[in-house]
């Protein structure tokens, strides 16, 4: 349980998505400019994460790992398939996603509303692929280190979007240099953010 | 290749191969590729490594994706596309394994990330979808190019002011700032390796290309 939490903690604030990988920048930059549309989308990426890093690590260790499809009998068990794991990957992403768009519609039509069309949009989301490599590279002992894994990421995202477009959203009334305006200073806005977050550094629970 | 004889370097392609690196360029003005962009730029090698990996993958998936533009169903073309860059990015992983596996292990996860690089699925729907191969091979090898550029002068700045050293595939660490420079009292900036100051150095390169090309600015 408390290492759930550790990874859980780690995941939001120390191995934040976009502070210290930069994963899902493109979508990051250009959504983040009002709190509410951003507020959407980040729910949506914590959905997904939360869905296709699981479904990742079960494909992983079932299918893809050496030796892992020794549960398919003797003859199976040198079998190392990893080099597929990306194409592999992504085509799980891309097929949860319009998994998740279709469940979502029928049975939470409100939930679908509010994320309109950010649910498509999120299959060449960065942070998503990314999610599932780091998984894939750090281990994770079992499934539920996986999907807490997942989750915290997702909201890590969700916070520092819901962040940067709080802050672009009050920016509107500052005096920016004008070569500066827009792309540049959120960049460096968003450095600011990171360095902030590096005090989280060295948190152990 | 077209009826017209149009000349291999006519202008209008020399300016597809050279608008990237200035005007259009893909990280600083379309805001496309960020992702990796910056996690990657500690240093100068793994910079240069990843800019050429791109430079392969987006040069060969822009010609693969040009060659099919007629029969892919356009219901189904992202799918395709994502085939195809897999495929590539798949190569590349494993030739990195082979012939360079240092370099392999500090790029981690990000040669993976090349697949979700919006740069390319952003070429690709853009370019590669309504042109013929020779435009789309110089579309891909431009955008690519002016990827690999900031790329470079971001890892360059990094490492340089961050250890004083700069890291050259196949040559290794080259220290630059002589030991002499040291004696005098001048210290290494070890923020510059540290994750948020891609950011900056990057915020900084769009603030000076700005003010020096007007039309660029954001006047929203």
């Amino acid at each position: 349980m408390e290492n759930l939490l550790n990874i859980f903690v780690k995941s939001i604030f120390i191995e934040n998505m976009i502070f210290a990988y930069f994963l899902g920048m493109c979508s990051y930059l250009a959504v983040s400019k009002t709190v509410k549309t951003s507020f959407g989308l980040g729910v949506a990426v914590v959905f997904v994460l939360g869905i296709t890093v699981p479904a990742n690590y079960l494909l992983e260790n079932y299918v893809l790992k050496e030796g892992a499809l020794s549960w398919l009998g003797e003859g199976f068990a040198d079998i190392n398939l990893s080099f597929l794991s990306f194409i592999m990957f992504i085509a799980v992403i891309a097929s949860m996603v319009q998994l998740v768009e279709m469940i979502v519609e029928k049975f939470a039509p409100t939930l679908y509303t509010s994320l309109g069309i950010f649910l498509p949009l999120i299959a060449v989301n960065c942070a998503i692929l990314g999610g599932s490599l780091f998984m894939q590279e750090r281990d994770y002992a079992n499934i539920g280190e996986a999907s807490v894994f997942g989750l915290g990421s997702g909201i890590g995202w969700l916070l520092a979007i819901v962040g940067i477009a709080a802050i672009r959203e009050k920016i509107k009334y500052s005096d920016v240099p004008a070569p500066l305006r827009g792309l540049g200073i959120t960049f460096i806005i968003t450095g600011l953010m990171g360095i902030a977050f590096m005090s989280f550094m060295g948190i152990q629970l | 290749m077209s009826s017209e004889k149009e000349p291999l370097f006519s202008s209008k392609n020399l300016k597809l191969l050279t608008t990237p690196l200035g005007a259009q360029n893909p990280i600083t003005v379309q805001v496309l590729g960020i992702c990796s962009a910056l996690a990657v730029t500690a240093k100068l090698e793994p910079s240069i490594v990843m800019s050429l990996s791109v430079v392969f993958v987006l040069v060969f998936s822009n010609l693969i994706v040009s060659l099919l533009r007629n029969t892919i169903p356009s219901r189904i073309r992202i799918i395709v596309q994502l085939t195809v860059v897999a495929s590539l990015v798949i190569l590349v992983d494993q030739i990195l394994k082979a012939f360079a596996y240092e370099v392999s292990k500090q790029l981690s996860v990000f040669v993976g990330l090349i697949i979700t690089n919006c740069i390319i699925m952003g070429r690709l729907e853009a370019f590669a979808l309504g042109n013929k191969p020779w435009p789309a091979v110089l579309d891909g090898f431009g955008n690519a190019a002016g990827y690999g550029l900031i790329l470079v002068i971001v890892g360059f700045v990094r490492e340089l002011f961050g250890t004083g050293n700069l890291t050259f595939p196949g040559i290794g660490e080259v220290q630059i700032v002589p030991d002499i420079v040291y004696e005098w009292g001048y210290v290494d900036n070890g923020l510059m390796i540290l994750p948020p100051m891609a950011l900056i150095t990057v915020g900084i390169i769009i603030w000076v290309q700005r003010s020096k090309n007007k039309d660029l600015v954001d006047i929203s």
